[in-house]
């Protein structure tokens, strides 16, 4: 299997590299949805320019990225090509690694559940085949680096991708049953841009269920592990926190990195759903509101941990997924690490009820974007009505795809203890209904 | 959300639909077409109405006095071009500058990719010049431009006379808010872009100029003007502007109020406005009118100077004088008071003119057809590909034909293979790269081994590259992926009707009226094509409902609504001048249709004739 990956990569690498090599780069790197005012790399450069000049990046409010993030890049700035291509390849290696590790995971519980009889008998042909897969880590990634949403988000240098590759590796870590590295790799991740924080929970949930220890609020090793990787995550947090702050010798990042994250100051328009309202909103509302705009991310982690503690794994997908579209200031580089994991549902397909028209919706506002953009900004013919339609129709397209593989998900669990074809009371068929 | 999760209504909805596909795409493709010839009908129009505040209430008294001098300064114009058989520059500046302006002049050469037969140039080298009336009462940020090129031969010598004429008696006038650019032009539109690119410090498409020594503010507004006679009968309207782009309707809204308070007669495509809107007269000439508009629209071409100006978010449009043989006419003086009046109201602006409608049609001066009655019309015609989209995909899903909402399907037969659909795709796009690059890049080779002109070897070798495109995609790709299976049309058909949905949904947003004649054509062809039609007769049909000929049916088209039927062989002359002019206003101006059709469309209608010979 390596060599198809090796191959995979040397193909997506040779992709990146033409198109660093031609003048899309430079429009690339200046379109709304491909980089936001967190990540863009003129904003890198410009932050860069500050700490050479010995003055704190983070005056003049244009750089908001971490201050680990700049003196990276203070570094191999001159080779910021090649970093960018490398750490596409890592987050591809990783999510690759981590989804065969799963995979092997389900099918040993598949076959001991089988063994000991626990599935109905007419569920066999939800079962799954280790020939289907085979070649799903393969697929995730491809689908990740092949992705053009990846491919834009690399070429226009967004810091994204880091982002991205900081969640694979917790992604590859926690599979891979490392706690203090787990712990670490979120403690990055939240470092870098705080929403990561809900996957706690999940990731929490994996090692727990790893360990066999029950989820149960009464027994001692439960809260025993807890306060352990709390305490994991917490201290590592303080460590990279504590080590940016004697890197740059002052707390500017805190307000301008996490402040600027939480307050949306910055209202230039973008694939989320925060710009266009809060440029409507009268100013005596802004707080009200950004809380609750701010809250949708955080909230679902509680009722969805409840629903799929049993289910990690899919867990950390809806929260990336739930993540990716409310967050302040998405681009599409944080909807291809969600949609990298779309292989590993391949079995779920067959109970999808929406994914035509979700995926004819997500291609059309895809090729939308630039168009309305155009009529907006350069023909001045369309306004922001135009564009935030398309924003709120994508957004809307992506919820409902989420929320089709989640509902498709616990459909099949339903099937896999209640049998496939269900029988109402009088014997005749029943279909489930969603309401 | 009822209908998303409920498995029992998407049944019966999905089930109904198709069921009853062939039959609800007849009906909206009929409902779409009616639709569309319905908007001309006066009933279903909205009248025009003026939305700006500043250019409404505000009164403006016209005094412009002096048309006949204007005419003077335009014979003398005219002997001093004749004189330097050009433009002549140095009389230009000495005028301006005695009329009291600041002069400028502004050199620029362009290359064309190949002669431009039309207008007999291949190396054009000229000089703009122009003078700006510094606005004694506001700080110089905005500025207006008035325009007149200085055409080769003995035309528009009035337009310049009656620039020069409004330069001066503008002069002596107190009121100006903003900066007054009076523009003179050589080479028509390749020196509006020169000038327009030297004002904006841009440079897109690569032509040589020297920069603008003189300045004004951001431009708000841009009239151009064309006059061949001393007197007019009548004043025509030209709106449509590069990609389609057209100015904002406030600005047909002045023109047509100031018509009316001069008594001067206006016309929009040449056409005058008739009154019987209930007769079959009536309503012919204002779909005749509506359907010159989308023509001209959808060529995507500049049809005025203006044209160019609508690119840098400036509303501008040109108005041309016309004499025929009608009985009332008007003299320079009214046409002086006329842009007199527009330009002191376009003075009053607050902001940019933004208030009206972007995106309309007209069927008459008056009335004007907005972009919620007009998008339904192709809508409907976009439903259909969706409509059959949405048959396939369920055929696909659905080999047995139990459907219990994911349950009791058995496995599904193997799909068909990522190549077989893949190949096509890429081919047909390789084809269309051919078919946008080869023409120029190979009209050397052409000349030499051909007796031809270098324009009809660039126009030539298109055609010849469009007409080998389909004899190649269908042969290659059953070479490299084997047999086609009868999956394998059906999800090439569902990729290529989603990619011509998305297309043409796109290209109607920018230019409505180029995505809808592409509807009208490329629909019927996309929805009907299967491997199993009699294969003669559709390859005929599909080839008539092509990108190409569709072209060739505009041009036709154009010329009866214009009034000017022509012969066959006319035609074909005039499609063959189409479409050099196509690819030249992509390289002079940057035109988009050219390389939209080339890439996107032709290779998406290949895809259609591929499945036509899927084996």
């Amino acid at each position: 299997m390596a060599a198809p990956l090796t191959l995979v990569l040397i193909l997506s690498v040779t992709i990146r590299a033409v198109l660093f090599r031609s003048s899309l780069a430079e429009l690339i790197s200046e379109r709304v949805e491909v980089v936001s005012p967190l990540n863009a790399w003129k904003r890198v450069v410009e932050g860069l320019a500050l700490l050479d000049l010995g003055v704190s990046p983070y005056s003049g409010d244009v750089f908001h990225e971490t201050p680990l993030v700049i003196y990276l890049f203070h570094f191999v700035v001159d080779y910021a090509e090649i970093v960018f291509m490398i750490v596409d390849g890592i987050t591809a290696v990783a999510l690759y690694l981590a989804v065969q590790n799963y995979n092997k995971n389900v099918f040993r519980k598949q076959k001991y559940a089988l063994e000991a009889d626990r599935y109905p008998h007419d569920c066999l042909e939800l079962m799954r085949s280790p020939k289907e897969m085979h070649y799903i880590p393969l697929k995730v990634a491809m689908f990740y680096l092949l992705n053009p949403f990846t491919i834009l988000s690399c070429v226009a240098k967004s810091t994204c991708g880091l982002n991205n590759a900081v969640m694979a590796l917790f992604i590859l870590s926690t599979l891979k049953g490392s706690a203090l590295l787990s712990a670490i790799f979120l403690a990055l991740a939240t470092y870098q841009s705080i929403y990561p924080l809900t996957l706690f929970a999940p990731g929490l949930l994996f090692l727990l269920q790893r360990l066999y220890i029950p989820v149960n609020p009464c027994r001692s090793r439960f809260w025993f592990f807890t306060v352990q990787y709390s305490v994991m995550f917490i201290g590592s947090l303080l460590v990279i926190v504590c080590l940016s702050f004697f890197l740059l010798g002052s707390w500017d990042f805190i307000p301008s990195v996490y402040g600027f994250i939480l307050s949306v100051p910055d209202l230039t328009p973008n694939i989320g759903l925060f710009w266009y309202f809060f440029a409507e909103m009268f100013e005596h509302f802004r707080f009200f509101f950004i809380c609750v705009f701010q809250i949708n991310v955080f909230f679902y982690t509680i009722p969805l941990s409840v629903k799929l503690k049993e289910h990690p794994v899919f867990l950390i997908f809806m929260q990336i997924a739930i993540i990716s579209i409310f967050k302040s200031y998405p681009t599409v580089g944080d909807i291809a690490l969600y949609m990298a994991f779309l292989p590993v549902w391949s079995h779920l397909y067959r109970f999808l009820r929406n994914i035509f028209l979700v995926s004819c919706v997500l291609l059309a506002c895809t090729a939308l974007f630039p168009v309305l953009w155009h009529l907006w900004i350069y023909a001045g013919s369309a306004n922001s009505n135009f564009y935030y339609a398309i924003t709120l129709l994508f957004n809307v397209g992506q919820i409902l795809l989420v929320s089709d593989y989640f509902y498709a998900y616990l459909r099949r669990e339903h099937h896999l203890s209640q049998g496939l074809y269900l029988r109402r009371k009088d014997g005749s068929e029943a279909t489930l209904v969603l309401k | 959300m009822g209908l998303l999760s409920d498995p029992n209504r998407r049944k019966a909805i999905t089930s109904l639909l198709t069921r009853l596909n062939t039959p609800i795409c007849v009906v909206c493709y009929l409902a779409g077409i009616a639709w569309f010839m319905g908007l001309a009908f006066e009933p279903f129009t909205l009248r025009t109405y003026m939305s700006e505040n500043a250019m409404g209430s505000t009164m403006v008294e016209e005094r412009f006095p002096s048309g006949e001098r204007a005419l003077a300064t335009a014979r003398e114009f005219a002997a001093h071009k004749k004189k330097v058989g050009g433009m002549p520059v140095d009389w230009l500046v000495k005028t301006m500058r005695a009329q009291g302006l600041e002069v400028f002049t502004q050199s620029f050469s362009r290359n064309l990719p190949f002669p431009d037969e039309s207008k007999e140039r291949f190396v054009v080298r000229g000089t703009n010049v122009y003078g700006i009336l510094r606005a004694p009462r506001a700080p110089r940020t905005e500025a207006l431009v008035l325009s007149a090129p200085c055409s080769p031969g003995n035309s528009n010598n009035q337009a310049v006379g009656l620039l020069l004429g409004l330069a001066q008696y503008f002069r002596s006038q107190i009121y100006w808010a903003k900066d007054i650019i009076f523009l003179v032009n050589e080479h028509d539109l390749i020196g509006v872009q020169a000038w327009l690119e030297g004002y904006h410090h841009t440079n897109i498409t690569g032509m040589g100029y020297t920069p603008l020594q003189g300045r004004a503010g951001s431009i708000q507004a841009a009239l151009s003007l064309e006059l061949n006679s001393d007197v007019v009968t009548s004043l025509d309207l030209v709106l449509e502007g590069l990609n389609g782009q057209l100015p904002n309707l406030d600005l047909a809204n002045l023109f047509h109020a100031f018509c009316q308070k001069l008594g001067i007669l206006c016309t929009i495509q040449g056409k005058l406005q008739r009154s019987d809107w209930d007769t079959v007269e009536g309503y012919t000439h204002s779909a005749q009118t509506m359907l010159l508009m989308v023509l001209k629209q959808a060529s995507g071409r500049p049809w005025g100077e203006h044209g160019l100006f609508l690119r840098y978010h400036i509303e501008a449009a040109s108005i041309r004088g016309v004499n025929s043989f009608r009985q009332y006419k008007t003299d320079a003086t009214s046409i002086g008071r006329l842009f007199e009046g527009m330009v002191r109201k376009l003075n009053n602006l607050l902001e940019r003119l933004h208030q009206s409608y972007f995106f309309y049609l007209m069927p008459s001066l008056t009335r004007f057809v907005s972009i919620g009655y007009y998008m339904p019309a192709f809508g409907l015609l976009t439903t259909i590909l969706l409509l059959r989209a949405l048959d396939l995909w369920v055929h696909l899903g659905t080999p047995t034909p139990v459907t219990e909402d994911g349950v009791g399907e058995g496995e599904s037969p193997s799909s068909p293979g990522l190549l077989s659909v893949l190949t096509p795709v890429v081919i047909s796009h390789l084809t269309g790269v051919a078919l946008y690059t080869l023409p120029v890049l190979s009209q050397e080779m052409a000349v030499e081994h051909f007796p031809v002109s270098e324009t009809e070897a660039v126009v030539l070798t298109a055609i010849a590259i469009y007409t080998a495109g389909l004899a190649l995609p269908h042969n290659t790709h059953r070479l490299i992926s084997g047999e086609g299976t009868e999956q394998g049309w059906r999800v090439l058909k569902l990729v290529a009707l989603l990619y011509l949905a998305v297309l043409l949904g796109c290209t109607a947003l920018i230019n409505f009226s180029l995505g809808f004649i592409l509807a009208v054509t490329l629909v019927p062809a996309a929805a009907c094509v299967t491997p199993h039609v009699p294969k003669a007769l559709s390859a005929v049909a599909m080839v008539l409902l092509s990108p190409g000929c569709t072209i060739l049916y505009c041009v036709f088209l154009f010329q009866e609504l214009q009034e000017v039927p022509v012969s066959l062989a006319e035609g074909w002359m005039l499609f063959l001048s189409v479409i050099s002019q196509g690819i030249l206003d992509h390289a002079l101006y940057g035109s988009l249709v050219y390389p939209l059709l080339a890439l996107l469309v032709y290779p998406c209608w290949l895809l259609f004739w591929n499945i036509l010979f899927w084996k």
